[in-house]
């Protein structure tokens, strides 16, 4: 049966308390806070940064055969999200590309597909609600990629399962809607309990073992009262039960189940079993089993420590902005030009996948050139990947009057390490935005890395490119 | 392979120069008329005697159609020149070239742009169909980044830069303040600029070029025939205009406190002129002072200044109206704003009064003193990827 060979978890740098909410409407609101995906992000920019961290612990030259992207919050319909990730993966075009887009259910369906296939899962969401109500406050933005395989190389194997569906009335959404609706909250209640209850019996008998064989639980869905009946109605150990996030960084629809999976296996001891149930439109119970191989590739950060990373003191006319709820006052300047096809089919492996081309004498033209800037030498050049090379800022300005969705722009020049060096030697040099920066604290010598975002959009076309953030660390 | 110049091989006989500023009331046909009729009766001669003209202007037309129509030119050569913002002094360069020869008798060089019509905030340049992934900062963010550049490499720090920065832009509204066709005829104080709104890093409003509209032109002769049109023909000493490599902002070697292109073409311009020490032997320069940062680099690279030095010279009032070497003595695009393709031939039109004593308050000592040449100077794009344009003018014929 097919398992987890590597993971990858990204959270948005932002969160916003949710007495934010309360303290502008007088109503909503809550305790705590939820993770806010910036204005430059979309579930598909998300879902690249996540797959990125996944392949990043894969094991060497180990490719996913195919991506499966799931969101409820696409950025396109009709033309497929999952290959702009496999773009920006710089993935071989044999690897495919499929979405599953609508329900959270779509995010098991994705799974389900990379499973099969030795894919990637990348599980990804933007969740929210009209101001003041509780989709709002209790949503969360987040992005899990779930590298699936089998054999020595997984880290935890699927030993059973079971789907139960049932069709109600619970939530529901029209399409072009930003915000979903509900049935009374008693209703889903009475209907999924039983629904979880069923699903998790069938998938203990399915693996031969019981409830007190399971070591981590974790039950989630878009269903609150539901999810917390049925975490006591399945008998599991309390200690078991994992943390759902809800105070920190809210419930992140398809990501969810995948998210408290990712904490878990952040801690999971080889052996322990882990059991993830998930209600939505009925309910679906995956049973693992961690391996030994948990040791080798688990990532450097956890769930929690990326976590403690992020801010937490996001405005709430800023998240009103970014989510696109209310219409600021733009600069008296003229709106972008919408990013061409051809010339963005042509520069293909330039704007998704950051590709320089190295001449002979090492120096990486950014973007790639034909013409060695030193030599003058025509096409003596090799494609060289920059994504995942740091860089240091060797200038940079705060721009004020440039058009944004989040005034001011902070430029920067940045150049980039040698690729696979040590951080000294330096390769090439590239004039970008800044993202997820304070613009008082950006200082000549900060050290970047590069993160794939939507830059904005015209005409319904999103223009993804790569910007450059400050290092939370160094590894 | 040289560049020869065309040194003393041609001249202006007759300019023309609108006033620069907000025209609401006055059309890119309007301007034109107006440039070219003032240039036409300087020199003394009707538009039919103009064989061929360049007109140089980046976004208010294209094509030759866009003087010839407003001026109804029946049936002359009119080439639309644009390179971004030397535009107007290529139209220039190619004028006098066409003269020098043989081509034409009479050659006019034309500039304007109309870029209040626009109704958005600073410059605005379309682009070809791209995949987006060029840098969004606008001109005054790509020039900001000389600044903190150059303080760190001279150890100039923040304090004392502004106070530099200030000094430049209080000096060329000074003067500014003297001419009738500025922008802005006002003398600001430096309380005022210095605390201006940010822009772009350290730059404030008053540390950027105003936007407005305009227009200027020349007529030009061969040398020989200069004497017949004006008792004080204006004679091209050197004409040079370079493109660089655009690779400052790709390569990490490149430090953001120089203009390779100005070097370049300054080194070319001062070889065609046969000028060896600029700052001693030139009456006064208009240069590009787009921003402030601008126009302290180029006092480097024009050879001005030692390298580190031009922040301590533009506080000792070196290129002050009274100084050792007026800069922008007419107020420069700080005081007149930029419309691109007029501003190249708007110097020019500084150097053709100051050298033949018609500039009225604002007269520079170094002429009467016995000075007798002028630089005009011209960047487009920014910092590490621009072109540049350096000409030379003189009034005396080099024997």
């Amino acid at each position: 049966m097919s398992g987890i060979v590597s993971y990858g978890v990204y959270l948005p740098f932002w969160r916003m308390q949710r007495s934010a909410i309360s303290a502008s409407l007088g109503q909503g609101g809550g305790r705590g806070t939820r993770s806010v995906a910036s204005y430059d992000e979309d579930t598909t920019s998300m879902g690249v940064e996540a797959a990125r961290r996944a392949l990043a612990w894969a094991p060497v030259g180990v490719q996913p055969s195919v991506v499966a992207f799931a969101t409820t919050e696409p950025a396109y319909a009709d033309k497929t999200n999952a290959t702009t990730i496999h773009a920006a993966l710089a993935l071989e075009s044999s690897v495919g590309a499929v979405d599953c887009v609508g329900s959270v259910r779509s995010g098991g369906a994705a799974v389900m597909i990379a499973g099969f296939r030795d894919g990637l899962a990348v599980l990804s969401d933007i969740r929210t609600g009209l101001p003041g109500g509780a989709d709002e406050s209790n949503g969360g933005d987040a992005a899990v990629a779930l590298l699936m395989g089998s054999g020595s190389d997984a880290i935890a194997v699927g030993i059973g399962g079971a789907e139960v569906t049932a069709e109600f009335t619970d939530r529901w959404r029209t399409p072009g809607d930003h915000h979903s609706k509900q049935w009374e909250e008693r209703f889903g209640e009475h209907m999924y309990v039983p629904l979880a209850e069923q699903c998790v019996t069938d998938a203990l008998k399915s693996a031969g073992i019981t409830i007190a064989d399971v070591d981590h639980v974790v039950v989630t869905g878009l269903h609150t009262r539901a999810v917390n009946a049925a975490r006591k109605a399945i008998g599991a150990r309390p200690e078991a039960l994992a943390d759902d996030f809800a105070a920190t960084v809210g419930n992140t629809g398809t990501a969810h189940p995948f998210l408290m999976l990712a904490d878990v296996l952040d801690r999971a001891k080889p052996g322990e079993v882990i059991a993830v149930v998930t209600l939505a439109d009925g309910c679906s119970t995956w049973l693992l089993r961690v391996t030994d191989a948990i040791s080798q590739r688990r990532p450097a950060r956890t769930v929690r420590q990326m976590l403690a990373a992020t801010r937490d003191d996001l405005g709430y006319g800023q998240f009103l902005t970014w989510r696109g709820q209310i219409h600021r006052e733009p600069p008296r300047r003229p709106e972008p030009d919408r990013p061409a096809g051809p010339p963005s089919a042509r520069g293909n492996a330039w704007k998704y996948g950051l590709f320089g081309s190295r001449d002979e004498g090492g120096f990486i033209h950014l973007p790639p050139s034909r013409v060695s800037m030193a030599s003058g030498a025509i096409d003596q050049m090799e494609m060289v990947r920059m994504a995942d090379v740091r860089a240091t800022i060797a200038t940079f300005t705060v721009d004020r009057l440039a058009y944004s969705m989040s005034p001011p722009v902070v430029a920067a020049v940045i150049d980039f390490d040698a690729p696979g060096g040590n951080g000294q030697a330096r390769s090439g040099r590239f004039q970008c935005e800044l993202t997820d920066v304070d613009p008082g604290t950006v200082q000549i010598g900060d050290r970047v890395e590069m993160t794939f975002r939507r830059l904005y959009t015209v005409d319904g076309i999103h223009n993804y490119f790569w910007k450059a953030r400050p290092l939370a660390e160094e590894d | 392979m040289a560049s020869h110049g065309i040194r003393d091989q041609v001249a202006i006989v007759g300019m023309g120069c609108t006033p620069f500023g907000e025209h609401w009331d006055r059309s890119t046909d309007d301007m034109l008329i107006e440039s070219s009729s003032a240039a036409l009766a300087s020199a003394g001669i009707a538009l039919g005697d103009v064989d061929a003209f360049w007109l140089g202007t980046m976004g208010s037309g294209l094509s030759g159609l866009t003087l010839s129509r407003p001026l109804k030119i029946q049936h002359k050569p009119v080439t639309h020149v644009e390179n971004y913002c030397a535009t107007g002094s290529e139209a220039f360069r190619n004028a006098c070239y066409a003269v020098a020869c043989g081509a034409y008798d009479i050659a006019m060089a034309i500039g304007v742009e109309k870029l209040k019509d626009s109704g958005y905030s600073g410059l605005v340049v379309g682009s070809p169909a791209n995949d987006g992934t060029s840098a969004t900062v606008t001109a005054p963010a790509s020039f900001s980044l000389l600044a903190p550049a150059y303080a760190k490499k001279y150890g100039v720090d923040d304090a004392e830069l502004k106070d530099v920065l200030t000094r430049i832009a209080w000096k060329n509204h000074r003067n500014g303040a003297l001419n009738p066709r500025a922008q802005f005829r006002k003398e600001v104080p430096k309380e005022t600029i210095a605390c201006s709104p940010l822009v772009a890093g350290p730059l404030g409003i008053f540390d950027c070029s105003g936007v407005s509209d305009g227009s200027a032109a020349a007529i030009i002769v061969r040398a020989e025939d200069a004497y017949k049109y004006t008792d004080h023909p204006i004679f091209v000493k050197a004409l040079s205009f370079v493109a660089g490599p655009a690779t400052g902002p790709i390569d990490p070697a490149y430090d953001y406190t120089t203009f390779d292109e100005v070097v370049a073409s300054a080194e070319d311009a001062y070889a065609q002129a046969g000028i060896t020490d600029p700052r001693a032997e030139l009456a006064m320069a208009e240069v590009h002072d787009c921003f402030t940062p601008t126009e302290l680099v180029l006092m480097e690279d024009l050879g001005f200044a030692e390298r580190g030095m031009a922040w301590k010279e533009a506080l000792a009032g070196t290129f002050d109206l009274d100084g050792e070497l007026p800069v922008n003595p007419d107020g420069g695009l700080k005081s007149f704003g930029h419309p691109i393709g007029a501003s190249g031939l708007r110097m020019l039109f500084e150097c053709w009064l100051q050298l033949r004593g018609e500039a009225g308050p604002r007269q520079i000592a170094s002429v009467a003193a016995g000075k007798t040449k002028a630089l005009t100077h011209n960047l487009g794009g920014g910092p590490g990827a621009c072109v540049s344009f350096v000409s030379v003018v003189g009034s005396q014929l080099d024997s």
